[in-house]
């Protein structure tokens, strides 16, 4: 399993490069509402040192007449500071709420566009459960990140700064102690924020382990039992467990301390500067700053009060340690797989309907029962081809990995209307035939040429729209049973949809179903047998009404009684077009007009079914169980 | 019993640390209330131009109480780690468990993937919600509390002020609160919702693509995550609120303070309040609006947590429907199996009866072959006999007695079923056969793959017995899968065997020598057979012949032939074509 957990380089830049092309507008003025809250709330510090200083001045004679009048000055432009940063405040903080749900939905919708593009090949190699963790832990983490880390990380970077400045106003000496208590929480973030931050990524892999065992053990629960195997599986979960748990306990033991640690160094700071303050005070040492203002206590106050803030931000960005390098992790797999390349299409033929005038293909618009393939040359002109299912494979050799061929040398020809069958032993090769009849993979060496064209020179989408598919493995989605078969055709009305279930002989157990064709299916059809899936699968083939179809186990799971009133149907409906049949049950391919055995990736015999018996070769062999073919 | 109580019962060895963690927190509060008090003399001193000496002594004391409260502090921590960590171990763990308990009744209530996400992320949800629990919900009502008196203690008047914004903050947060929570509630419902479909949509992209419906489902996705996002911004723009509103109060206090509190210290010439009490004030004020404000988050994290904790009790609370007996029998006599007036549905809910009316009798050391189309309940048949499912009425008895009277253990260890959907598990092929059994030597091994006909292709493979297993099997096919699955229950040398349509992706040559095998080599065992194909069952002493949940006919191959229109007509329809080239 890919489970790699790292921050990879520049994620965080391209980041925020992307989140600013989703919200050009709006991000800009959050950042400036951010810089614009942060210097405003730095800034009564120094009428608070202002009003403190008046205090100072007059407390002793109780005279407030004198002063109400400068105070109650300060006092409203403090409310006015305040009330601007309550606006500020007030209006980043819902714009950054759009954004961070705009910007996730944006990444998400970005994810799933670019997987629907991606190749077979990515979804054959990668673990399912991987992919889906792109959609589920890796975004998440970016939702803390991005709301809530990525502003404070920014509001603190400002106060700090502007509170430095202001520092360095008063007294550039107090300064440099507050910079020395700086340097030292920032030593020890680095220890301990680096711990956490260590771990979590590490808890975040020993969590995905637990997902993974306990994924693959609730598949088998029902095995687990019937071999009484309850108590080896609950110790090699206990141990992954264990595992986990000493990893959570670290990186949550690292986290929880940082607070406090720094918190408290803060307090110490404070004490520092405090006696800094009054060791200034006394020995009377002469101040150096930006101001010229002398020692007084009118400056140490503030000054305390500033170091507490300095201290408060500081600690606020460490807490955020955690949140930004689990953040970064994801967003480089978010990132990995944004980036995946996409399955390429360079052909340009294209399939349209069609009708005959005169002799003549010519291209219309609503759906007739012809096809044409419509090849546009470099000289600008067209010309129709008319779809008719002739498929010939020449010289192909094929392999999933570089130099391991599992199909050599193959060459077949499946003339318009015949029924084609592929049979063999797993493993040699039928599907893989099929998978490079439709482009779910390419071809290494040699050609296949649908009606005379090169099949790499169709558009995919083309190609596909022209082979119906059914796979033994069924895929219904969450949805009614009618959507489900109206899957094929999106625009197909509920009688054509009703009338395709009857050809696969899908009718009668629907009709049974509690709601009909109405009843809703989750979990993959969870409430269906494996073969009632199939009949849907075919029901869902069939109101596609493509001009060819490859059946790929499509009724293994069918029994053979209920299989002979299918291909009846099946037969009615492909009456006249190309069908691929694979199946290993012999009855299912028998009536082929031609049927090719497979050995390990070469066509051992052609010919029917009665051709074959005839030969007394390998298919006679396997038919009448002699041989096998493994 | 209430939620929390079933949860609690995880805490176990980890109660100390859970205990140790507020009482922690607690003195860390104390400590955070009397630090701004001493910092408040200091400051008057420092004012005052008090002598050095004094003033370090007062250094001295918040030096000490600093050290204290970050003991405290770092020990609160960490118990609070351990606690919260050791919790949620101990819930997996007890989710775990639990679901190993359960019945095939139990099991097939829940899905895989829910199963997962309870025992992941929701378990996630309540450790997060524990730690906050533990740590913030004891330290933020102190903290308020301390504040308050301190803040009453040095402001005297001055502090009433905090009687009037507190309010204000509390009813502004609990508004907040009361409208994102289902806000909130309703927008994780269809996040799942969302997920599923992705998942659906990774497992099926062969279907997705060969249909093209690519910008289809591109299209679906982006209005269901739009969907979602549109509720998640309503409730973080309602929560964002959150922040504003404290900071409005904190403010409302600071100009109250700063102007109010150099009114009284100037005209009471610094007797009601002095400079230092009056930045003490300030940071009171903070703790305690900071204070109402992480308590607010409490409550929001709770509630979203309470989804995932009802969503573990379900669970933890399901009880499994089948207990094994005390001190039932631990020996199967024989082979026999009787079904007597058995009738079975899969639930109390079901309107219809998987098995009606089954009568049926196979003697010990029988090869009992079952033919039946799809839907005619052949598997719920034979999951009677292990136990898999207790009957609704009538009496299954193997060896003589009610399957009920046996340990489930040594019922199941010595009836042994091959399923129809059979998984291996991620390991070696030896790790994996061992399942059967887990003393088996090697030569035991070798001897069942023998009988499964897989010793052959495992003996090809350059590790051998020692060649890993993928997750789910995946890379072997699928016949080859099948018999390691036959060669794993043959390793418990059962008194019964059952293959459920095990040898379907099994070529025929081998079928037969499988047969043959069992046949020869464990002639004792009762062996039942369910099969597509009638060539599998033509050779057993009797085929039973299933539709629609009950027993249509039994015979011999050349009985049902001559006498039974079914199994006449799926014989025909597998063989007809070989029979005319026989002519």
């Amino acid at each position: 399993m890919k489970n790699n957990r790292i921050v990879k380089k520049g994620v965080l830049k391209r980041l925020i490069k992307i989140m600013f092309e989703f919200y050009p507008v709006m991000l800009p003025i959050v950042v400036v509402c951010i810089i614009f809250n942060a210097v405003i709330s730095s800034i009564p510090s120094i009428f608070m040192q202002n009003i403190i200083a008046l205090v100072e001045r007059s407390w002793q004679n109780g005279d407030w007449q004198s002063v109400a009048g400068r105070i109650g000055g300060f006092v409203l432009l403090l409310t006015v500071c305040y009330i601007l940063s309550l606006a500020a405040s007030f209006a980043y903080n819902r714009m950054m709420a759009v954004i961070t749900q705009g910007s996730l939905k944006k990444l998400r919708v970005k994810m799933f566009r670019g997987m629907q593009d991606l190749p077979i090949r990515y979804f054959d190699s990668n673990n399912h459960g991987d992919i889906m963790s792109y959609y589920t832990n890796d975004i998440d983490t970016l939702r803390q990140m991005i709301s809530q880390s990525i502003p404070q990380l920014m509001m603190s970077g400002i106060v700090v700064t502007t509170l430095f400045c202001i520092m360095m106003y008063y007294s550039i000496w107090m300064t440099f102690v507050v910079l020395l208590g700086v340097v030292i929480m920032y030593q020890v973030t680095k220890k301990v924020g680096g711990g956490s931050a260590k771990y979590f990524l590490r808890q975040q892999v020993a969590l995905g382990r637990v997902e993974g065992f306990v994924e693959e053990i609730m598949n088998g629960q029902k095995v687990v039992k019937v071999f009484c195997h309850e108590e080896e599986s609950k110790s090699e979960f206990d141990r992954i467990n264990d595992s986990l748990f000493s990893d959570a306990e670290r990186a949550n033991k690292y986290a929880n301390t940082l607070g406090p640690i720094l918190n408290n160094i803060g307090n110490m700071l404070y004490v520092v500067v405090a006696l800094t303050g009054g060791f200034f005070l006394l020995a009377k040492v002469p101040n150096m700053s930006f101001s010229g203002l002398a020692f007084s206590i009118s400056i140490v106050v503030p000054f305390l009060n500033m170091t507490r803030q300095f201290a408060g931000n500081i600690n606020q960005v460490s807490q955020q340690i955690n949140a930004v390098v689990m953040g970064l992790a994801g967003a480089s797999r978010v990132f990995e797989l944004i980036d995946e390349e996409p399955e390429p299409d360079e052909g340009s033929v294209t399939l349209v309907n069609a009708r005959e005038v005169d002799g003549e293909i010519v291209e219309c618009a609503e759906r007739t029962n012809m096809w044409a393939w419509k090849y546009p040359h470099g000289d600008g002109s067209v010309t129709y081809t008319k779809l008719a299912g002739d498929v010939r494979m020449e010289d192909v050799d094929f392999g999933y990995v570089l130099d391991k061929t599992i199909l050599h040398d193959i060459s077949l020809y499946a003339e318009p209307g015949q029924k084609i069958a592929f049979v063999g032993a797993t493993g040699a090769g039928k599907t893989t035939i099929t998978n490079l009849i439709n482009r779910f993979y390419d071809i290494a060496e040699g050609e296949i040429h649908y009606d005379g064209i090169n099949i790499n020179k169709i558009k995919k989408a083309d190609l596909r729209h022209s082979l119906g598919i059914v796979l033994q493995d069924t895929n219904l989605f969450t949805g009614t049973v009618m959507e489900n078969i109206r899957y094929g055709k999106l625009d197909a009305s509920d009688e054509e949809c009703s009338e395709a279930a009857k050809l696969a002989g899908a009718h009668d157990f629907i009709t049974r179903l509690p709601q009909g064709y109405e009843t809703l299916l989750s979990g993959n059809g969870a409430n269906l047998s494996q073969g009632q899936r199939q009949l849907l699968a075919i029901a869902r083939a069939a109101v596609a009404d493509p001009p060819a179809m490859i059946l790929d186990e499509a009724t293994s799971s069918i029994d053979t009684r209920t299989e002979a009133i299918v291909q009846r149907g099946m037969d009615a409906l492909m009456k006249g077009r190309t069908v691929f049949v694979i199946a290993h049950r012999l009855s299912t391919v028998k009536n082929s007009d031609v049927i090719m055995v497979l050995d390990q990736g070469s066509i051992a015999e052609r010919g029917s079914h009665e051709q074959l018996i005839a030969q007394r070769g390998k298919y006679y062999q396997l038919y009448t169980g002699a041989f096998e073919l493994e | 019993m209430p939620i929390y109580k079933v949860l609690a019962k995880s805490i176990r060895e980890f109660k100390t640390p859970s205990i140790k963690a507020p009482v922690y927190v607690s003195f860390e509060v104390v400590m955070e209330c009397i630090i701004p008090f001493i910092i408040a003399m200091l400051v008057n001193q420092i004012k005052a131009g008090g002598e050095f000496g004094v003033i370090a002594r007062y250094g001295l004391v918040l030096v000490i109480m600093a050290a204290l409260s970050l003991t405290f502090g770092t020990l609160a921590g960490m118990s609070c780690a351990t606690a919260s960590s050791g919790f949620a171990r101990n819930l997996r763990k007890d989710l775990f468990y639990r679901i190993q308990t359960y019945s095939f009744e139990n099991i097939d209530k829940f899905s895989t993937s829910s199963l997962v996400t309870r025992m992941t992320t929701d378990v996630s949800n309540v450790q997060n919600a524990y730690m906050m629990i533990i740590r913030t919900a004891i330290r933020c009502p102190l903290m308020l509390v301390f504040s308050f008196a301190m803040a009453f203690i040095m402001g005297g008047k001055m502090a009433f002020i905090f009687l009037f914004v507190t309010p204000l903050l509390g009813i502004g947060l609990y508004l907040v609160i009361r409208k994102t929570i289902p806000l909130f509630r309703k927008v994780f419902r269809k996040y799942d919702a969302l997920n599923n479909s992705i998942q659906e949509n990774v497992a099926g992209m062969r279907v997705v693509k060969s249909y093209v419906r690519e910008d289809y489902e591109k299209e679906k996705f982006e209005r269901a995550a739009e969907d979602v996002c549109g509720d998640f911004t309503r409730a973080e723009k309602i929560l964002a609120i959150n922040s504003p509103l404290m900071q409005f109060c904190l403010y409302t206090v600071m100009i109250f303070v700063l102007y109010f509190g150099s009114y009284t210290i100037i005209t009471s010439r610094g007797l009601d309040l002095d400079v230092g009490q009056f930045s003490a004030l300030l940071t009171y004020s903070f703790q305690i609006l900071s204070s109402l404000m992480m308590l607010s988050m409490v409550f929001v994290m709770i509630t979203i947590a309470g989804e995932s904790a009802h969503r573990i009790v379900e669970v933890l609370d399901e009880e499994s429907t089948m207990k094994s007996p005390e001190g039932g029998l631990t020996l199967v006599k024989d082979g026999t199996v009787d079904f007597e007036h058995v009738s079975f549905k899969y639930s109390k809910e079901a309107e219809r009866m998987a098995l009606e009316g089954i009568d049926l009798h196979i003697k010990s050391g029988e090869t009992i072959g079952i033919i039946g189309g799809t839907g005619a309940s052949k598997s719920s048949l034979i999951q009677l006999i292990s136990r898999l499912y207790d009957t609704t009425e009538g009496v299954v008895k193997v060896g003589g007695a009610d399957v009920r009277e046996y340990d489930l253990e040594a019922l199941r260890n010595q009836v042994a079923v091959v399923l129809q959907k059979n998984v291996l598990f991620s390991g070696t092929i030896k790790e994996n056969l061992r399942w059967g059994n887990k003393d088996a030597s090697d030569e035991e091994l070798e001897e069942v793959c023998m009988l499964a006909q897989a010793d052959e292709f495992i003996s090809r493979f350059p590790e051998k017995y020692n060649t890993r297993i993928e997750q789910g099997g995946t890379n072997v096919s699928g016949g080859q899968k099948q018999r390691l699955c036959i060669a794993r229950a043959l390793l418990k040398k059962p008194k019964i065997l059952i293959l459920d349509d095990s040898t379907s992706a099994v070529d025929t040559k081998t079928d037969a020598l499988i047969r043959k095998a069992l046949r020869e080599y464990i002639p004792e065992t009762t062996k039942i057979i369910i099969a597509q194909r009638t060539a599998s069952v033509e050779d057993a002493d009797r085929i039973i012949v299933m539709e629609g949940g009950t027993v249509l006919a039994i015979g011999t191959h050349q009985e049902l032939l001559a006498g039974n229109e079914v199994y006449r007509d799926v014989y025909v329809s597998q063989n007809k074509a070989g029979e005319q080239n026989e002519e």
